[in-house]
């Protein structure tokens, strides 16, 4: 299918050094127990890649790694060319390109929907105010929730509020996207209407670092699975490849468990 | 009406609007500059920077664990009297006296309003903070924009009882000479032979000064409070 070519085209473009995120041989402590051990990983521009594993692999700390929200101990990471730089107004600048999107929303709470959405905009791209609402508004349509702009948070369900949370994030007009698990705080009927904004996203050529355990949603819109277990990446290959035919018992071992519940 | 002009007789010639204006004075300058001095170390104390929070933790440390008496009069001795400090010059012994009680009074309640909202920081998720860093605001942003307009609605009630605390404690200042409510009373208990009436009235004067600041942060303490 065309996910494979696709992936052609990715890695095409990861010789031709349009690498957008490189990591190499990337190594995280928490205290004594080694999160993240001798991580390689490039994402081309344009490229969709999904992340799975066990719970407590590491994923969500390699998700943050990418935009600092964890520091590194050693090893190094690039967004387009660039070291990430230490905390500071670098920092600051080059996390606005990396849009984020949390498993459990983390909209503010004491602003309204649209004020969520040009928060950004106004504080950090400096952008003026009639065109920061522009903005939000028709992101809040894309996402399908322009008529919740004036409430707050609390009052949207679970599938609006992330839905928000990616328009928050696309208002920067992010490099590219990580999102950490953001269907598993979701009661099941909500979880389709966030994907939906996410295959939508990943069809316009947004790049993307997406944990989940979606498997529908890898096997339609990723271009390469990462398969984490113990803080190490085991496996990757394209979705096909990855759900009909894992290569290590690890995966092996963990699709079993996820397909027969 | 011949009973009330005798009982009330003795309050001829004090001013006691006047006295408790200098309480009201007090109170609202100290308010101010405690909430501001505040802020800025709870700031400290949450921020990234050791030296900061060092300095914030053992300010805090120190001085709610000195009796405000000391503190202003350490302001009125120490600080005017032997190092000249005048807060904006003139010879107005009284006028001296008001700053330096404003700035002890500042001080001290400064402590207890960063203590307060540093419990009301600690009530925002980490979450908020990582949404907000993660778009690119700065430390300093995140804290104005997200954190700290959190931690208030959630504190203006321990807030409202440093602000009843802080109008009581401004009868210190009469230890310097500032004529507030405090200073008035002990003058007329002296004076005149009415101590529990006189009592009384101070009493239900400071009454009506807390018990509507009291009523009032209630309620905005429910209207402005973070749904989550
Ligand atoms: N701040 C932290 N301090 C200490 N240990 C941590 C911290 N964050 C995560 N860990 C530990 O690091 C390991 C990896 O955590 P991580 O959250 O990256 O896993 P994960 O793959 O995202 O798991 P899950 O599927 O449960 O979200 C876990 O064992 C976790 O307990
Ligand atoms: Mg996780």
């Amino acid at each position: 299918m065309s996910g494979v070519s696709v992936t052609k085209a990715a890695q095409d473009a990861a010789t031709t050094g349009d690498d957008l995120v490189v990591l190499s041989d990337v190594n995280k402590h928490f205290g004594a127990l080694h999160v993240l051990q001798d991580i390689d990983l490039t994402i081309a521009r344009g490229e969709v890649v999904v992340v799975i594993g066990p719970s407590g692999s590491g994923k969500s700390t390699l998700c943050r790694t990418i935009n600092r929200l964890e520091t590194i101990d050693s090893g190094a990471i690039t967004i387009d060319g660039k070291p990430l730089p230490q905390e500071g107004k670098e920092l600051a600048r080059l996390r606005a390109d990396v849009g984020m999107v949390f498993q459990s929303f983390n909209l503010f709470a004491h602003k309204t929907v649209l004020e969520n959405v040009m928060l950004g905009q106004l504080k950090v791209r400096k952008a003026d105010k009639a065109a920061a609402e522009e903005k939000a508004r028709s992101l809040l349509d894309r996402v399908g929730v322009a008529t919740q702009a004036d409430k707050y948070p609390s009052q949207l369900s679970g599938g609006q509020q992330q839905r928000v949370a990616i328009a928050r994030a696309l208002a920067m007009d992010p490099k590219v996207m990580l999102f950490d698990e953001p269907t598993s705080a979701l009661d099941p009927e909500m979880i389709n209407e966030v994907l939906e904004v996410m295959q939508q996203l990943a069809r316009d050529g947004m790049t993307m670092v997406v944990v989940t355990h979606e498997m529908g949603f890898a096997r339609s819109a990723a271009n390469r699975v990462v398969f984490m277990a113990d803080g190490k990446i085991v496996e990757e290959a394209t979705p096909d490849q990855f759900f009909s035919n894992p290569r290590s018992d690890r995966a092996k071992d963990f699709l079993s468990k996820i397909l027969h519940h | 009406m011949e009973a009330r002009e005798i009982v009330f007789d003795f309050l001829e010639g004090y001013d006691l609007l006047g006295a408790f204006w200098v309480t009201v004075k007090l109170t609202v300058y100290s308010a101010l500059g405690s909430l501001i001095w505040g802020t800025l170390l709870a700031g400290m104390r949450v921020g990234p920077v050791p030296l900061m929070r060092g300095f914030g933790t053992a300010y805090v440390n120190i001085v709610r664990n000195i009796p405000l008496t000391v503190i202003i009069v350490f302001a009125s001795l120490g600080l005017f009297q032997t190092l000249q400090v005048t807060l904006g010059g003139g010879d107005d012994f009284e006028v001296i006296n008001f700053r330096l009680a404003v700035l002890a009074l500042s001080l001290y309640t400064a402590a207890f309003v960063c203590e307060a909202l540093r419990s009301g920081i600690n009530t925002v998720p980490t979450g908020q903070a990582e949404a907000a860093r993660a778009l690119g605001l700065s430390f300093t942003q995140v804290l104005r924009l997200i954190i700290l307009p959190q931690a208030f609605r959630s504190v203006v009630n321990p807030l409202a009882n440093v602000l009843i605390a802080l109008t009581k404690n401004t009868t210190v200042a009469a230890a310097i000479g500032v004529v507030e409510a405090a200073y008035l009373m002990k003058d007329m208990i002296e004076a005149e032979a009415q101590l529990i009436l006189i009592s009384a009235i101070f009493a239900f004067g400071f009454i009506c000064l807390t018990l509507p600041t009291g009523l009032l942060l209630g309620w905005v303490s429910k209207k402005v409070a973070v749904k989550r």
